[in-house]
């Protein structure tokens, strides 16, 4: 895996194809963040990246990303005006300037939010993320396992509404901030976690902007068997292929959760598959045999073009591939199953590594 | 009962006259400039073939191919202007994100950003404001815009704004010509947005097609309904395509799937069209064209309405020949390819050319030209093709690929691996595949989930809705099918609204005479 140092926009485009993967079918599309930093990059330079040792050890960095509903971002995009009100709230906060940004989650659409706010300000951002694929809540993350506060976090809405938390713990931030999500229309901007250097070289899930970067190549350059070549290199197994059957869907309290009945087909021709998602796929199950669970990540490509799934586009009739690649190894300790496992999610299941 | 189904595409066009599941008889005839005499020279010569007069003909049905090509090659475009209902949201997403500059710049695309839309529970993002409308109709008719998109945040949850919109621009300019994105696409702005520019674009060139087949319904003496054929293979009046052409837009290679499929018996395989400018790559399932799944590339733009799994890409008979950078196309002499390839004594270097001197095929009055590269450009042309047919595949599954349409003749007997079908007629497939269209009923409903209904019987509830509508528009109960079902919550209401949507489809029903 090549490691990248900046990032224009073909760059960008392998990126959003590889966070989308990474988004294990949640997270949103990618590809709205992408639009957002061309548009961007047509007046900026192109984004520098850096490891997180080249920076002094108390140098700030902000993580930026987007809050609330994938499938609101899909109808409604951010006015623009956001990221330069966010990172000067932030600083204001802090009472220091920013030297890098972050990107917190590797998946889905918050992949690319991060480049927005970097090509806009023209700051470097961090190779590296805090949850080496998409989940749902912003408390799971490698920084709460490291005992490191969300808070002071601003966000901010499209239009022009801003506002502060100042919490107890990060289960808490996430009550409130999702709370105020709904009310600013279903998604926001937000920079939380503001972290020091020193912080972040211990907790990152390091160099993961160039792993999303590498899938992304290999999804393009093999497109529908790409699911074969990163079984391979990543480590992961094919897990099932399949034609969509049925996608029941039920939205609540800020997220959508779901069922896929799937039906197989080639080699997996006469089984059944189903999945569980709340924005992410979270259980793949063949009857009572679970097949994966998170923290590890299901991912679903299309099995015509090998581009990856999100869980909004999931519709009848649609043919896809599942695969299943391990999580991050912090994700596997007992405190982080009880932050990120099957059982947080309200499914009887235990967790089995992959 | 006897039906015309005919296909205009951008080289030839095609009639066949079926007797229900019969073929009577067909014929193929150079699209001309005007589009109607090559028309009437089809359907003549298709009907002398079948021995059958106008008069008997219970349903004349057209399908062309005329605006997916006004796209790829940037013709007869009108001018348009989009207005996007959204600010203060919106504008770190400028409409024509991601298309190619030469689409936009063909059909001086312009936008203005207003004020107004709704969030997910359908509250208002902020007011619609008049005079804004007003001043933004006014800086896009100042840049030339006769034809109007609209496009506002969630339309797909509340359209009034965008009618809204329609009734303030239509007080002003009655003449100026308006599509609203809630009559084209489903979720997501950006490719609803995109959808509906291309048909405001396509709207002047809609009108031109339909009124020049109507007159030459009336001329020939046919007594029966024209219909159109849409994307998912079914029929419309023709009313509905002037409004909305680009449901008509992907009928093309519907059709000549869907014609594909019947003519080889083979109800799943691959298709590989070949047109004069264009081919279209597709699967079959069960007879059916495989939907897009997410959303789906129209000429490099990305949009969302629900239409066929096709790769299209610019291989034709007609595709112009470069022998010293070898290139094949896009551009393509089109409907002038009986005058303008060497074969047909003409003087530009076609793929036509370059097959028939390959020894491919035997097409044309002259001689084959010699070539310089020959070897190279074929190789050329059959990797475009293989590269599309390796895409399009589901599995390694050997299915057969079924190879159709005027320009299928180019094609080699093995692709990808896979067994090439040539069936009787297959260069009228695509009028084959309008003569059999179906009728469909489509219902799209918000339905509240709750102690007296649950998920399951909405669903039937909006299936039976929508088989209902198809029986009404003449449609045979007992042959009717469910194509699509899907339902999605509508987030952060009060309670379980779903949004459901069916299509069902069923043969056509005729009196009996």
């Amino acid at each position: 895996m090549k490691k990248i140092t900046s990032v224009d926009k073909d760059k960008l485009e392998a990126i959003a194809i590889g966070g989308a993967v990474l988004g294990s079918g949640g997270g949103g599309d990618p590809y709205v963040g992408r639009l957002m930093t061309n548009q961007c990059l047509e007046t900026a330079d192109p984004v520098k990246v850096i490891e997180v040792e080249t920076l002094d050890d108390d140098a700030l960095i902000l993580p930026i990303a987007m809050m609330g509903a994938p499938t609101v971002m899909m109808e409604k995009f951010p006015s623009g005006n956001e990221f330069t009100q966010l990172v000067s709230m932030m600083e204001k906060l802090m009472q220091k300037k920013v030297a890098a940004i972050l990107c917190i989650e590797a998946g889905g659409l918050n992949s690319t939010i991060p480049f927005v706010a970097a090509a806009k300000l023209g700051l470097p951002i961090v190779d590296g993320d805090a949850m080496g694929r998409a989940f749902p809540e912003l408390q799971m993350v490698s920084f709460t396992l490291g005992g490191i506060k969300a808070t002071p976090m601003a966000m901010i809405d499209d239009k022009g509404n801003g506002a502060t938390f100042d919490t107890i713990s990060n289960q808490w931030t996430e009550k409130l901030a999702r709370a105020l999500t709904i009310q600013m229309g279903g998604s926001a901007m937000v920079s939380l976690y503001p972290v020091t250097a020193k912080e972040c070289k211990k907790y990152l899930i390091k160099n993961s902007l160039s792993l999303i970067h590498y899938i992304g190549c290999v999804v393009k350059e093999h497109s529908f068997n790409a699911y074969q070549v990163l079984a391979k290199e990543l480590k992961g197994k094919h897990l099932f292929q399949a034609r969509v059957r049925d996608v029941e869907r039920t939205a609540g309290e800020g997220f959508t959760r779901g069922v896929v009945k799937l039906e197989g087909i080639g080699d997996f021709a006469g089984r059944n598959a189903k999945l569980d998602f709340q924005n992410e796929f979270l259980i793949a199950m063949e009857g009572d045999k679970v097949l994966a669970t998170t923290p590890d990540l299901i991912c679903l490509f299309d099995a015509n073009t090998g581009e990856p799934v999100t869980t909004e586009v999931m519709k009848y009739g649609l043919s896809v591939n599942v695969l299943g690649l391990p999580c991050d190894p912090i994700w596997r300790s007992k405190e982080a199953i009880d932050l990120v496992g099957p059982k947080y999610f309200k499914y009887d299941i235990k967790y089995q590594p992959l | 009962m006897i039906r015309i189904g005919v296909d205009v595409g951008g080289t030839n066009t095609d009639a066949v006259v079926m007797q229900s599941e019969k073929f009577l008889g067909g014929a193929k005839s150079p699209t001309t400039k005007d589009i109607l005499s090559g028309v009437e020279n089809a359907i003549t010569a298709a009907l002398n073939q079948a021995k059958t007069e106008s008069k008997d003909v219970e349903a004349l049905i057209v399908g062309t191919t005329h605006f997916v090509n006004a796209i790829v090659q940037r013709k007869k475009l009108a001018k348009t202007g989009l207005i996007r209902i959204c600010l203060p949201s919106g504008g770190s997403i400028l409409p024509f994100a991601d298309w190619p500059k030469e689409l936009v710049d063909s059909m001086n695309g312009k936008f203005q950003l207003v004020k107004g839309g709704f969030e997910m529970d359908g509250s208002e993002i902020s007011k619609l404001d008049e005079k804004e409308i007003i001043i933004a109709l006014n800086e896009l008719i100042k840049a030339g815009c006769d034809q109007i998109a609209i496009s506002s945040v969630f339309a797909t949850v509340r359209g009034d704004m965008e009618q809204e919109a329609f009734d303030i621009i239509k007080k002003n300019s009655p003449n100026i010509q308006v599509s609203l994105s809630k009559n084209i696409g489903g979720m997501g702005l950006l490719e609803r947005e995109n959808a509906t520019l291309i048909n405001a674009t396509l709207k002047p060139l809609a009108k031109e097609v339909v009124e020049s087949f109507d007159e030459l319904r009336n001329k020939m003496n046919f007594k029966c309904s024209m219909f159109f054929t849409r994307n998912d293979g079914t029929l419309i009046q023709s009313s509905e395509v002037i409004d909305s052409p680009v449901l008509t837009f992907a009928c093309g290679p519907t059709n000549s799937m869907r014609g594909a499929a019947f003519l080889s018996k083979e109800k799943n395989a691959l298709v590989v069209d070949v047109g004069g400018t264009t081919t279209d790559v597709g699967e079959v399932k069960d007879g059916f064209p495989r939907q897009a799944g997410t959303y789906v590339t129209v000429a490099d733009v990305r949009t969302n309405f629900s239409m066929p799994d096709v790769i299209s890409f610019g291989l034709g008979g007609g595709s112009i020949i470069d022998t010293e950078k070898i290139t094949v196309g896009p551009q393509s002499v089109g409907h002038e390819l009986t005058d303008k390839a060497k074969v047909f004594g003409g003087d530009v270097l076609t793929a036509s050319d370059v097959a028939v001197s390959y020894g491919r095929c035997k097409i044309g009055t002259k001689e084959a030209p010699e070539i310089k590269n020959k070897k190279n450009i074929i190789n050329l042309m059959d990797q475009m093709v293989e590269d599309k047919v390796a895409r399009a595949r589901t599995s390694s599954e050997k299915i057969p690929v079924i190879a159709v349409g005027g320009g299928s003749v180019m094609l080699d007997n093995e692709i990808d691996g896979l067994n090439v079908i040539k069936p009787p007629h297959n260069d009228l497939a695509n009028a084959v595949g309008a003569a059999i269209a179906q009728v469909s009923g489509q219902v799209s409903k918000v339905i509240l989930i709750d102690d007296k209904i649950d998920r399951e019987t909405a669903i039937k509830q909006v299936t039976d809705e929508a088989t209902n509508l198809a029986i009404k528009r003449n449609a045979n109960p007992d042959t009717i099918n469910l194509l699509a079902v899907s339902d999605m919550p509508l987030s952060y209401l009060p309670g379980k609204n779903l949004l459901i949507n069916v299509t069902v489809v069923g043969d056509l029903k005729m009196e009996n005479k």
